[in-house]
């Protein structure tokens, strides 16, 4: 990293190309539905690793077994935390996953509303920070010290984003496109080892979808984060991404490099339909 | 550093001051003198109600920060009022513990039990929630009245006036002082609670629990600390109550009284600690400012009315309530606010 930026926002101590993630045959059941069926990759340090498939193959319903919001019923997640150990993601809670640095954004923007820019990406640095009620009543002294520590971060990846403008609006009156960066931003105060997006360019034009494809390349060269990111837009996915698993009703049915994944039989099949006669 | 474009700071420490503009540092001087001179300038009968207010403010903030901030809805606030009440009069009564220990005791003891109740918005929220703390304040306003202990079976119990040396503070000039100190520190603590990360995670709470649980908060923890605050501010501010009135009987203590401060937060403005200032001051002095002026119809044209008095005075003020929330549904804060950005900008109008 040759810049200003004093802060290193990647929270794995892997080295590039190692061993991150592991998803082993991870099965969700909703009652009778399959929502995962057996699905196994592996997911590298350092890449961006794109998920893709066509609606309801279960991109989402993964992204929320990886951050403990679904507990599949099979399988298991082995997330390599480096120094701090591996550890099964299966059963784990959303909150001490957050600990293990895996950060995520989501797909209906789940941002808080009422506060502003920035007292959202200081949300994000929560997990770095200590909290004491008296010292939190009496303001000057630690708690002071710690929110201008804290804040020196959290300007960077305002200036990373570019979203200096609008640091002191509330975020539910911003427009959409800012929204969803300010929900990458989120994330990345979190110094992830692991960023999950999900769908960060849905629902946005062309120039807008550049510029959020520019910031998490950013991210990842600058920084170096793992990036596991959903996405329908396979001209972008193509660009940016190191590696593609591609999901079909709840089966991994291509897991390789993008130019692979783009030439596979199964893969046309499942996004353009067979032909009648093929 | 404010300009005549606009306010620039250069500094964290600076940007994160509550202040920026001399003109907001006039405005902090003017209450300051507006505290100081109030209690020489109000008849004892007034300065009763100026004291009231500053009571139910505390309570009134902890309430905030639970249900405005933290989006939880209580209705056990008259309950927990009741805890830190009867517990400050047994020390001090039976026990004879110093009114300072006993209160603080009381504050802690009402936290503590505030927690417990708490429990349930480990799986509740918002109606449901609701009703669980009604269960709470049913069983807290049925014990106060079926517990003879606590009152060693007269049915009420005296709480002493505090004393300094032998000198018994009785006056509600006196009582002022006191509770300014008091209420100040808690608007003051309470202002700081939101301008760290922890205030900031209880707001997350509110607006997105399953995000602010994915960013590592600790949700039901913090659910219980926010009820564990605003009940410890409850009970202070039963306590404090307790050796004001020098009586507490569990008349006080009803749900009717928790609603009192339901709507004190709603009229404040939810989700702000100087709103929920406003909202105690205005929930204790229009009802007596309507009582007044009903006393003052005796001698008018308007004799016919007394007999209905009291029925006037609820409707009237129930009335006020309605038109206000009709008209301004974010509460005396937001409409403070709106004043002051009228003037910032004025002669314009945007």
């Amino acid at each position: 990293m040759s810049r200003a930026y004093r802060h290193n926002l990647n929270g794995s101590t892997l080295e590039a190309g190692a061993l991150q993630m592991e998803i082993k045959d991870i099965t969700l059941r909703f009652g009778g539905v399959r929502a995962l069926d057996g699905v196994s990759f592996n997911v590298a340090q350092g890449d961006i690793h794109a998920i893709i498939g066509p609606n309801g193959a279960g991109k989402t319903s993964l992204l929320n077994c990886i951050s403990g919001l679904y507990r599949p019923q099979v399988g298991e997640i082995v997330f390599h935390g480096g120094d701090r150990g591996d550890r099964n993601l299966v059963r784990t809670k959303p909150g001490a996953i957050a600990r293990l640095g895996i950060a995520r954004t989501f797909q209906n923007i789940e941002l808080f509303r009422h506060m502003t820019v920035l007292e959202n990406l200081m949300l994000g640095r929560h997990t770095h920070m200590s909290h004491h009620l008296l010292a939190s009543f009496l303001y000057y002294g630690p708690a002071q010290r710690q929110e201008i520590r804290e804040r020196e971060l959290v300007e960077e990846v305002i200036d990373l984003l570019e979203i200096q403008a609008v640091r002191n609006k509330e975020v539910g009156a911003l427009a959409y496109g800012f929204q969803k960066r300010v929900e990458l931003g989120r994330a990345l105060c979190m110094q992830p080892s692991l960023l999950l997006l999900d769908e960060p360019m849905a629902g946005m034009n062309a120039e807008e979808k550049e510029d959020m494809a520019r910031f998490v390349l950013d991210v990842n060269d600058l920084a170096g984060v793992t990036t596991v990111l959903i996405e329908h837009d396979m001209g972008v996915i193509m660009d940016i991404s190191d590696r593609v698993s591609v999901l079909d009703f709840g089966r991994c049915i291509a897991d390789g490099a993008p130019a692979e994944v783009g030439s596979d039989q199964a893969v046309r099949d499942a996004y353009l339909g067979q032909e009648a006669n093929a | 550093m404010a300009t005549a474009t606009g306010v620039y700071n250069t500094t964290y420490r600076r940007d994160f001051a509550l202040r920026h503009t001399k003109a907001e540092y006039f405005r902090l001087a003017l209450l300051a003198a507006f505290v100081v001179v109030l209690p020489f300038s109000l008849s004892e009968y007034w300065l009763s109600y100026v004291n009231l207010i500053l009571l139910a403010a505390i309570a009134a903030v902890g309430l905030n920060i639970l249900t405005g901030y933290t989006g939880l809805v209580s209705l056990a606030t008259a309950g927990f009022l009741g805890v830190g009440a009867y517990t400050t009069a047994n020390l001090t009564t039976r026990a004879h513990w110093p009114m300072p220990l006993s209160v603080i005791a009381a504050t802690l003891l009402a936290a503590g039990i505030g927690a417990l109740f708490g429990l349930p918005a480990l799986r509740l929220k918002g109606l449901y929630l609701a009703i669980s703390t009604f269960a709470a304040q049913v069983i807290l306003s049925n014990r106060f009245r079926g517990w003879a202990y606590l009152t060693q079976g007269h049915g009420n119990i005296a709480a002493g006036y505090p004393t300094i040396g032998t000198h018994h503070m009785k006056s509600d000039f006196e009582w002022y002082w006191l509770l300014l100190v008091v209420t100040g520190l808690v608007v003051f603590a309470g202002v700081n609670l939101f301008r760290t990360g922890l205030g900031r995670a209880f707001i997350a709470i509110r607006d997105q629990d399953i995000a602010a649980e994915v960013m590592g908060v600790r949700v039901g923890a913090y659910k219980v600390l926010a009820f564990s605050i605003a009940c410890g501010l409850a009970g202070l501010s039963g306590a404090l109550q307790a050796h004001y009135r020098t009586i507490v009987t569990w008349e006080n203590y009803e749900i009717g009284t928790s609603f009192t401060f339901v709507a004190m937060i709603i009229v404040g403005g939810l989700g702000s600690v100087a709103g929920a200032v406003y909202g105690a001051a205005f929930m204790t002095w229009v009802p007596a400012y309507i009582t007044k002026i009903g006393q003052s119809l005796q001698q008018g044209s308007f004799s016919f009315l007394i007999r209905k008095l009291p029925a006037v005075q609820l409707t009237l003020f129930g009335l006020v309530l309605v038109v206000f929330l009709l008209f301004e549904p974010r509460g005396l804060a937001r409409l403070w606010q709106r004043a002051k950005e009228y003037f910032r900008i004025w002669p314009f109008r945007y």
